[in-house]
């Protein structure tokens, strides 16, 4: 048995706003990712992915509030953790974590070399600056970044770079889990393809050893993970392998998104785009049963009675939804 | 194949708008960057023309000369097969009666403080309909809302900042129904929203040309939406267009180094980045 690198059971997180109302982002997310595994989070905007992301460091300040739930890297449970705690022994080590539009925030004063001095002191004093070069120079070489970086500002570096380079330093202390939001989504496509070559490269050489990746592009999402989860208002709907999420979809919302697949593939100009009709609910105030009932073709007065329980059925595989698998799929060969 | 599209667009109509050796030059020395390098290029009427190329390769610039937002530094643009003439203010403005464009952010090319209705209204204003009665200018709104799938009565009094992106967007759109210029110049319309809801987008683009003819010039940097909605793909390189002909023949059997490169790099899932693994383990489904 492989390794469980993340655990994840039932965690749920809101933010409460200045108005004192509260909005529920993040209800009863649960899912496991194994060594040298990644786990893929797709949905349309504001669905909470990057709520979770920041939820999943078990480092919470205002206006975002731990509700309930556990989260375990390789058994030890960081939920219960002081802030202090977590920022000591859990960021950086355990888990990187790189914000969607990082790249955009390094301070343009400083070289990059300070950045990684900044990160590895956090966590040992004891590192001198030339130890620190060294190991910055050889993680460096490996990742096939060009050493003469270490000396240079953020502004002088172009997007793909300035991408890599952040990733670079995130990971130096070789965390167990990297959580990625959108890390590739303001580049070209090369720099893109670059920056995933990279991450392939961080996994391969054992320096993270599981993956969080955030992106609401399928197609990208279908190249760099092996499971995807699929989140549609503060939950998951569906999980499975890559394969099957993307070619065999069981969850109305899954398909749905499926069906907005555009890339330069022959076939791509003959398939019928289906949109889905309508906006994501409130999220604070997230209606009972189905949250996607409203705007799922399928839906029944049931779905909206009372709450959807996640059911598995095994293969690694689950979604969300009052329907047996077999009656989707009944019901999607007549549609 | 190539022949096959531009006899068929031939049939639809002849050239709307063209160009000969479009150059744009910003800034002197050092500083002097060749923005659109001598591009040629002929649309037809009624087509959909994408032009794809990566951030930096001149693609607004080249839509802002075609606009007219922007000095041409060399070469000639052709409208409607007259060389094109801007030189007034007036002008200027008939010419906008026949080319409009909408931009990557909705919000931007918007004044906030006007209500939505009256961004609509103006629209039926600038088409000649001011003396026409209050009642057939709500009809004519709510039929371009209609068009792009929002509710008028919701709409009304209402600022653009209560609107998501992707209604912003649905509601330059309509703008662009009320206006009916021959020609639409989109830039990169769909690379603020959510990919959910980039085909409803598309659709409704795509809708202006099968319900009203219009000429549409579609600005990515995504080559796949582009082989999605378009007749012909012009593939622009730092300034230069490299490669152009049916949306098949471009994506399908790129020739330009420049082209295999952008569709290879592109995240694909019939046929996954080599260095993934991904094939193997997709087998069973492909
Ligand atoms: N700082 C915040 N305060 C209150 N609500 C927030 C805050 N940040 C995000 N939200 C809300 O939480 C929900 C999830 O947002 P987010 O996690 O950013 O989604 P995604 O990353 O999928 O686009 C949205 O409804 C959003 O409006
Ligand atoms: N107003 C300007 N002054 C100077 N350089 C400009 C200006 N606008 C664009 N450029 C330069 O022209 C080139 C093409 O830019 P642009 O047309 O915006 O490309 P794209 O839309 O394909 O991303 C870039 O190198 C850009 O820096
Ligand atoms: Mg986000
Ligand atoms: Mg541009």
């Amino acid at each position: 048995m492989a390794k469980i690198m993340l655990d994840v059971k039932d965690l749920s997180t809101k933010y409460i706003t200045r108005f004192r109302e509260d909005v529920y982002a993040v209800d009863r997310v649960s899912f496991q990712v194994e060594e040298g595994k990644s786990l893929g989070i797709a949905g349309e905007s504001g669905c909470g992915k990057s709520t979770l992301a920041l939820s999943l460091m078990g480092y919470y300040f205002a206006p975002l509030h731990y509700m309930s739930g556990s989260i375990k890297i390789e058994d030890r449970e960081i939920t219960s953790m002081t802030p202090d705690d977590v920022r000591k022994n859990i960021l950086g080590t355990e888990i990187a974590y790189i914000p969607q539009a990082a790249m955009n925030a390094l301070n343009p004063t400083q070289k990059i070399i300070r950045f990684i001095e900044d990160v590895i002191q956090a966590h040992d004093p004891s590192k001198t600056r030339k130890d620190i070069r060294d190991m910055a120079r050889q993680r460096f070489e490996v990742l096939n970044l060009p050493a003469d970086v270490l000396d240079k500002h953020a502004v002088e570096l172009s997007g793909g770079m300035k991408q890599r380079t952040v990733i670079a330093i995130s990971t130096i202390l070789s965390p167990k889990v990297l959580i990625a939001d959108e890390p590739s989504s303001a580049l070209d496509v090369t720099s893109q393809k670059m920056v995933i070559k990279m991450i392939f490269d961080l996994m391969h050489d054992g320096f993270i050893r599981s993956m969080i990746f955030i992106t609401h592009e399928l197609p990208l999402l279908y190249n760099v993970t092996d499971d995807i989860a699929v989140m549609y208002a503060g939950q998951f709907v569906e999980t499975g392998s890559a394969e099957q999420t993307v070619f065999d979809p069981i969850h109305p919302y899954s398909r749905g998104l499926m069906h907005s697949i555009i890339v330069p593939e022959a076939g791509t100009r003959d398939q019928k785009l289906e949109a889905i009709p309508g906006t994501p609910p409130n999220l604070k105030n997230p209606p009972d049963g189905c949250r996607f009932a409203e705007r799922c073709k399928f839906a029944s007065p049931q779905c909206c009675a009372s709450d959807i329980a996640f059911s598995t059925i095994g293969g690694g595989r689950g979604y969300r939804c009052i329907y047996s698998e077999d009656r989707l799929k009944e019901v999607y060969a007549h549609a | 194949m190539l022949e096959q599209v531009l006899t068929n667009s031939i049939a639809q109509g002849g050239l709307c708008l063209s160009g000969k050796g479009v150059t744009k030059i910003f800034g002197m020395g050092a500083r002097r960057t060749v923005a659109v390098d001598h591009v040629d290029f002929e649309f037809r009427k009624s087509e959909v023309i994408s032009i794809v190329g990566e951030s930096g390769s001149g693609k607004t610039t080249l839509v802002k000369m075609l606009l007219g937002l922007t000095s041409v530094t060399e070469g000639d643009i052709y409208f409607m097969g007259q060389k094109r003439d801007i030189s007034s203010r007036k002008k200027k403005h008939d010419y906008w009666r026949g080319i409009q464009a909408i931009f990557q952010d909705p919000f931007s090319s918007y004044n906030i403080f006007h209500k939505i209705d009256a961004v609509l209204l103006d629209c039926i204003n600038m088409r000649g309909g001011k003396g026409l009665p209050k009642k057939k200018k709500v009809e004519m709104m709510a039929e371009a809302c209609s068009f792009v799938n929002l509710k008028y009565e919701e709409l009304t009094n209402k600022y653009p900042f209560e609107l998501s992106g992707g209604q912003m967007q649905r509601l330059m759109i309509a703008r662009i129904f009320l206006l009916q210029p021959s020609i639409l110049l989109a830039d990169e319309p769909t690379s603020m929203i959510d990919a959910c809801s980039r085909a409803t987008i598309l659709d409704m683009l795509l809708n202006l040309r099968k319900d009203i003819g219009m000429t549409i010039i579609f600005v990515t940097h995504d080559i796949g939406l582009a082989y999605y909605v378009s007749d012909t793909v012009y593939i622009m390189e730092r300034g230069k267009i490299v490669e152009f002909g049916g949306a098949d023949d471009v994506i399908l059997r790129p020739k330009a180094d420049y082209t295999q490169r952008l569709i290879q790099d592109v995240p694909k899932i019939h046929e996954p980045w080599d260095f993934t693994n991904r094939k193997a383990r997709t087998a069973v489904f492909v």
